[in-house]
This record gives C-alpha cells, sequence and structure tokens, in this order.
C-alpha cells in the first residue's frame, strides 16, 4: 500500500506579478515503510512537496493523498487534528520549545495535541526517549545539548505518537557529517524499530544513499526514473 | 491547566520584559488601591462629621422651608399638630433610629459691650445627641458635656465667641423677633463653645429647645425641622423613600402635602466633594484600564512576532488554533493574574502602613483635624483586581487571534 501519492501535482506561487512553479506535473508514490530521500539541488522543489504531505499546504493542481486521505479541502482545524494523528515533523533548525525540558518537549504532542492521560505519557515518552538513547538528558534544556543530540530529541518528539508517517526537510543540513550520518541510521533503526515511513529531503549524497526509495526533484519536475526502490522495507 | 503551565514559563523566558510590564501593571494596581482607601476614608470622615455632628442623615420640614431656609423664617414652622403626626409617622418606621426636632431661629446677641447677630438652634439636649453624636466632641470649654447645655444655657459658634471676647460662664443676652414681629430678650449663660464647620449649620449656635420656645413667645411649640438619624446608613435612601411616601399622605387644607424630606446629600454642598472624588476614583480606574491595555497589548504582540517560528512548529505538529489561542490568550492571563496579586498585595501594605502612621487631613477649618484611617472593601480590591485580568485577556485577544491563524508554510520559512 502506498501511504503518499502524488497524482499530476503542480504548486504554483505568486511572487508579485509573476508566478513560480515550485511543482510541475509531478506524480510518484511512496509504499507504507519505505525510508525515502525527497533530493535535488536548492530550489527544486523539495520542501513544497514536503509540505504538500504534510498538509501544511494546498496542490494548485492534481490530487496528494496521504495514509489514504486527499489533502485537498481541509481545513485548518481538520488539517491539524490529521496531522497530530498521522505525522511526525522533523526540522532543520530542530525546533524544539527552549522552554522545555527534553522530556517535557518529547512530552509535549501527547499532551498538547492528543490529550494523552498522564499514566500512558511517560512511557511513551521514556520509551522512545531510550530508543534515541537520550533518555538520561530528559532533565536537560534544549540550550544545553548539542546538535545532534536536539535533532535526536526531535526524532524522538516525531515519533511519540506512533505517526504512520514522519517528515523531515533537511534534517542533517545543520549538522557535521558524522553526526548527520549517525542522525540518518538513528532514523532508519527507528523505522525498523517502529515501522514508520520516513520521508526525508536532503542534498547531501552521502546521506541520499542511506534511502530505499529516492525521489528525485530538479526545477520542479521529478527527475525518470528516480522513485526507484532499492530494497524493500525490511 | 496545562496551557498556563506552558504560557507561565513562556512569560518568564522574556524576564526583563515580563517583569517591566508587571511592575507598571503592578504600579496601576497599586495606585488604585492606595486612592480608593484613601479617598474612601476621606469620604467617610467629611461624610460622618457633616451627618453626625451637624445635618444628621435626613431631615424633615414644612412643605418650602429649604427654599428660604437662608432667612430662617419662623412662618413656616411644622405646628404642634402636624408635629405630632409626624413624630407618629417617625417612631413607626423601623430604619429610624432617632429624631430631634429643632426651632432655628436668628438673633441679636449682646454681651453688653457688643451686639451682633446669631444663628440659633433650639434643641432637645439629649435627642439631639442621639441624632448628631458627633456634636458633643466640637464643643469646648463645656463646664460639662452631658447633657449638651441645660435650660438658660447657649453654646455659642467659636467664631463669635472669639470675636467679641466671650468666655465659657459669661453672661449675655439674645433678643429676638417671633413671628408676628414683637420683639423679646432673655439673659443665659455660655455653657461653652462650638468648633465651627464648613457648610450650612456648621456656624450655629444651641439653646435649650424650652427657652427656645419662651424667647419665641410661641403659645404652642412650633418646629423648624426635625433631623432624622436612621438605623444604617447604607439604608438611607430606602428609609427616605419610605418617609416620603408616609408623609407625602399627610397633606393640608388645599390638599397639598404637609412635608418635605430631604437627605444629607440634598442639604450641603459637600456632596459635590464627594461626587469629584467618586469622578476622580473613575478616572484612576481609567488610567489603570489604558495602562493594562496598551502593556499587555505591547508585551502579546512582541511575544507572538518573535515566536512565528516556534508557533509554525507547534501548527505543523498538529495543534489546534483554538489551542494556540488558548496559550496566547493565558500568556496574557497570567501576566495579569501575577501584577495583580502584587499590586493588591502591596497597596494593602501601604494602606496598613498608612494606618499605622496615620493620615491627618485639615478640613472645616484649621483647628478641625481628621485622623483618616484609610481602609478599602474587599469589592474595591475584586473590582480592580477583575478589571486587570478582564483587560488582559481583552488586550491579549487581537495578538493570540493572530498567532492562530499564521499560516505554517509561511511561520515555518520565517527567520
Ligand atoms: N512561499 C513562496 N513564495 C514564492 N516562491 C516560493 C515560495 N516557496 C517556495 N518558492 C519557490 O519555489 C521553488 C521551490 O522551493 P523549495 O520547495 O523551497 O525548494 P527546495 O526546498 O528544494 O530548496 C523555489 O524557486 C522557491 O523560490
Ligand atoms: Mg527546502
Amino acid at each position: 500500500m502506498d501511504i503518499v501519492i502524488f497524482e499530476e501535482v503542480s504548486k504554483t506561487y505568486r511572487m508579485g506579478d509573476v508566478d513560480v512553479a515550485a511543482l510541475r506535473d509531478v506524480s510518484f508514490a511512496i509504499p507504507q515503510g519505505a525510508f525515502t530521500s525527497l533530493v535535488g539541488p536548492s530550489g527544486s522543489g523539495k520542501t513544497t512537496a514536503l509540505n504538500l504531505i504534510g498538509c501544511l499546504d494546498q496542490p494548485s493542481q492534481g490530487v496528494v493523498t496521504v495514509a489514504g486521505r486527499p489533502i485537498s479541502g481541509m481545513g485548518r482545524r481538520e488539517g491539524a487534528i490529521f496531522r497530530g494523528q498521522t505525522l511526525g515533523f522533523v526540522f532543520q533548525d530542530f525546533n524544539l520549545l527552549p522552554v522545555l525540558t527534553v522530556f517535557e518537549n518529547v512530552e509535549y504532542p501527547l499532551l498538547m495535541i492528543r490529550n494523552v492521560p498522564k499514566s500512558q505519557r511517560k512511557p511513551a515518552v521514556d520509551r522512545v526517549l531510550a530508543a534515541v538513547a537520550m533518555e538520561d538528558q530528559a532533565g536537560k534544556y534544549p540550550s544545553q545539548l548539542s546538535g545532534g543530540q536536539k535533532q535526536r530529541v526531535a526524532i524522538a518528539r516525531a515519533l511519540v505518537g506512533n505517526p504512520a508517517l514522519v517528515l523531515a526537510d533537511e534534517p542533517t543540513a545543520n549538522l557535521d557529517g558524522n553526526t548527520a550520518h549517525k542522525v540518518v541510521e538513528l532514523m532508519k533503526s527507528m523505522r525498523d524499530e517502529f515501522g514508520t515511513t520516513f520521508v526525508f529531503s536532503t542534498h547531501d549524497p552521502r546521506i541520499m544513499d542511506q534511502a530505499e526509495v529516492t525521489i528525485h526533484l530538479e526545477d520542479g519536475r521529478l527527475v525518470p526514473g528516480s522513485d526507484s526502490v532499492k530494497g524493500g522495507p525490511s | 491547566m496545562k496551557t498556563l503551565r506552558l504560557a507561565l514559563k513562556n512569560l518568564l523566558r522574556y524576564k526583563r520584559r515580563t517583569l517591566l510590564t508587571g511592575l507598571l501593571i503592578t504600579v496601576g494596581v497599586v495606585a488604585v488601591i492606595v486612592f480608593v482607601g484613601l479617598s474612601g476614608s476621606f469620604k467617610q470622615a467629611i461624610v460622618g462629621q457633616i451627618t453626625d455632628s451637624v445635618l444628621s442623615h435626613l431631615q424633615v420640614h414644612r412643605r418650602g422651608y429649604l427654599a428660604s431656609i437662608d432667612n430662617l423664617p419662623l412662618d413656616r414652622m411644622v405646628s404642634s399638630r402636624a408635629f405630632d403626626k409626624l413624630s407618629g409617622v417617625l417612631s413607626r418606621d423601623p430604619g429610624v433610629k432617632a429624631f430631634s426636632p429643632r426651632i432655628k431661629f436668628g438673633a441679636m446677641l449682646s454681651n453688653y459691650a457688643q451686639t451682633t447677630n446669631a444663628r440659633l438652634n433650639g434643641i432637645d439636649p439629649e435627642k439631639e445627641l442621639a441624632v448628631v453624636p458627633l456634636l458633643a466632641t466640637r464643643v469646648k470649654n463645656a463646664a460639662r458635656k452631658n447633657p449638651l447645655l441645660e435650660k438658660g444655657e447657649v453654646l455659642l459658634p467659636e467664631v463669635l465667641a472669639l470675636g467679641m471676647g466671650i468666655q465659657s460662664g459669661d453672661t449675655i443676652v439674645l433678643v429676638a423677633n417671633n413671628k408676628d414681629g414683637s420683639v423679646n430678650g432673655m439673659t443665659f449663660r455660655v455653657a461653652g463653645v462650638v468648633e465651627g464647620l464648613m457648610g450650612p449649620g456648621g456656624r450655629d449656635g444651641y439653646l435649650h429647645i424650652d427657652d427656645a420656645v419662651a424667647l419665641l413667645r410661641m403659645e404652642t411649640p412650633e418646629i423648624s425641622e426635625v433631623a432624622v438619624r436612621v438605623q444604617h446608613f447604607h439604608q438611607l435612601g430606602a428609609v427616605a423613600g419610605r418617609l416620603r411616601g408616609a408623609l407625602d399622605l399627610l397633606t393640608n387644607e388645599q390638599n397639598k402635602p404637609l412635608f418635605e424630606v430631604h437627605t444629607w446629600n440634598q442639604l450641603t454642598p459637600f456632596y459635590n466633594v464627594v461626587r469629584m472624588i467618586d469622578i476622580m476614583t473613575l478616572g484612576i480606574k481609567m488610567i489603570l484600564i489604558a495602562v493594562v491595555l496598551i502593556s499587555v497589548l505591547n508585551v502579546m504582540m512582541m511575544s507572538v512576532y518573535e515566536r512565528v517560528r516556534e508557533i509554525g512548529t507547534l501548527v505543523a505538529m498538529g495543534t489546534r488554533p483554538g489551542r494556540i489561542m488558548a496559550l496566547f490568550v493565558a500568556e496574557g492571563f497570567c501576566l495579569g493574574l501575577v501584577s495583580t496579586l502584587a499590586g493588591a498585595a502591596i497597596g494593602l501594605a501601604v494602606l496598613w502602613m498608612l494606618r499605622l502612621t496615620g493620615v491627618e487631613v485639615a478640613f472645616g477649618g484649621a483647628n478641625q483635624v481628621f485622623s483618616l484611617n484609610p481602609t478599602i472593601a474587599l469589592w474595591e480590591v475584586l473590582s480592580a483586581a477583575l478589571i486587570v485580568l478582564g483587560i488582559s485577556v481583552l488586550a491579549s485577544l487581537q495578538p493570540a487571534a493572530k498567532a492562530a491563524r499564521l499560516e505554517p508554510v509561511e511561520a515555518l520559512r520565517h527567520i
């Protein structure tokens, strides 16, 4: 089953008087559980595609289906509920809440979005923090962590609600090569552990190699033959 | 609860800004509480002094008397028969604590060396003290305090006694015209002097009502006014209304009501001072509202603007617009709450300190000094707190709505 389906999707932004085509007639599908990378040079449309998958934006043309639901016509509240239930997000700049500890950051989606009772929150948070090997830093604040540690916390936060799909826009762009590699390894092992589909964008060739499905964009167009499956989900 | 906790954490994020804004609101609350406390006790002091030593709470006259009260007319008096009916009505009303008939008249006063005019009240000392208990505190150099005076004695206004060099124990002559214009004179012993007080009746002398009847050669005693003290001051309006209703039924031959009822505020210009104080209180509350509105609005707008990316993150993760809104409103609310609590605590402490040190205010002549007892009613504190909280929430609504409406894609792109 495909968790993400793009059918002839175009997205145009209006900048002043000119239309900027960020995606042009793009069609692809991402199978459930696939460790997927979106690659392409800067400005090729990766963020735009991820925003559409994340129900943060609407396509100008075509149909985007995520976890069996077409995203068009979803209201703000509806979109938020859908994201809270189905999706996890990892950001380039980590975007942890500075006033919350590591534990509280990971707890946030359960507490403020899903209204999970306290008795169930702690075990869930402990489990994902252990999975990303951050359990002994639970009481620290984001400012006390290194970049790699922050991204591990962000991954734990994305996973804590057991989403079907985690979206990561350039999750390694602000990390050094070695750390970047480890973060991708971690995401892959999380996929293995939790069965979550990961879609991440990157333009780092060493990281692209880790993906099982690669979607290659250039100038808003799909590069032919790019969504090749290199090896099915384990 | 969880929203409030997160809001509080976010507030503490910009400590200096939060502190400054909170301080501003705190100062506003302190100002309101101290002002309301001081002005309230000042109001109470002057109203108390005027009603409890001169006017009494309300007065009943023959209809038309008050319009010419400055002449102290003797032809608009309450007859004996009418007074009996009036007494009946007053004694039956449960809200009336005491009442005292007065004969008011003007007389010539002579100490055998000089002559002057005096305004005098013929009173029954015991009844009068039941109606204006503080009158006794204004009597100086009295040979005795209780009763205020006896038959054959007068209490003279202080300024008049000073000017003429009259002392307690001196003998003076009072000469007065009666209603028909014939003149009568009687000698009196000065029992003491009465401190002056600003306002109507504040510079009057006193003598026994029986002496007034004799001096004015009344065949049957007639009464100028009846001063009434009510049981509970806050029920004054209700009692006055009731009395008006009952007294309007007592009519003369022309079927017109015999009596008119006036409460203290209709009898003294000091009511305007009280009104002024109320208006100033309102003004200072408006300033508080403006301070809270502007400072909370400012802080919350900055707060939203600085956290655009963070809001984008929260929305992307699936936080619903309503919750984003609640987060920011809660932030404004917390700011208001903490500042109000601090302001109320400091304000009450200041009032308490003022009570300990005492505040003295001169009023109604240099020799009349009030010691204010600043207090504030609980509801006044609560109303100030509610104003601040309400305005804090109100001021946060617009910035919070802006936060809830942010487009996540744009917000996440924001640097
Ligand atoms: N909000 C926007 N307004 C105007 N143009 C945009 C907007 N977002 C993206 N674009 C344009 O769309 C194209 C694709 O952008 P993006 O999806 O961010 O690419 P990538 O993430 O691969 O760098 C770029 O040319 C970019 O300038
Ligand atoms: Mg991008």
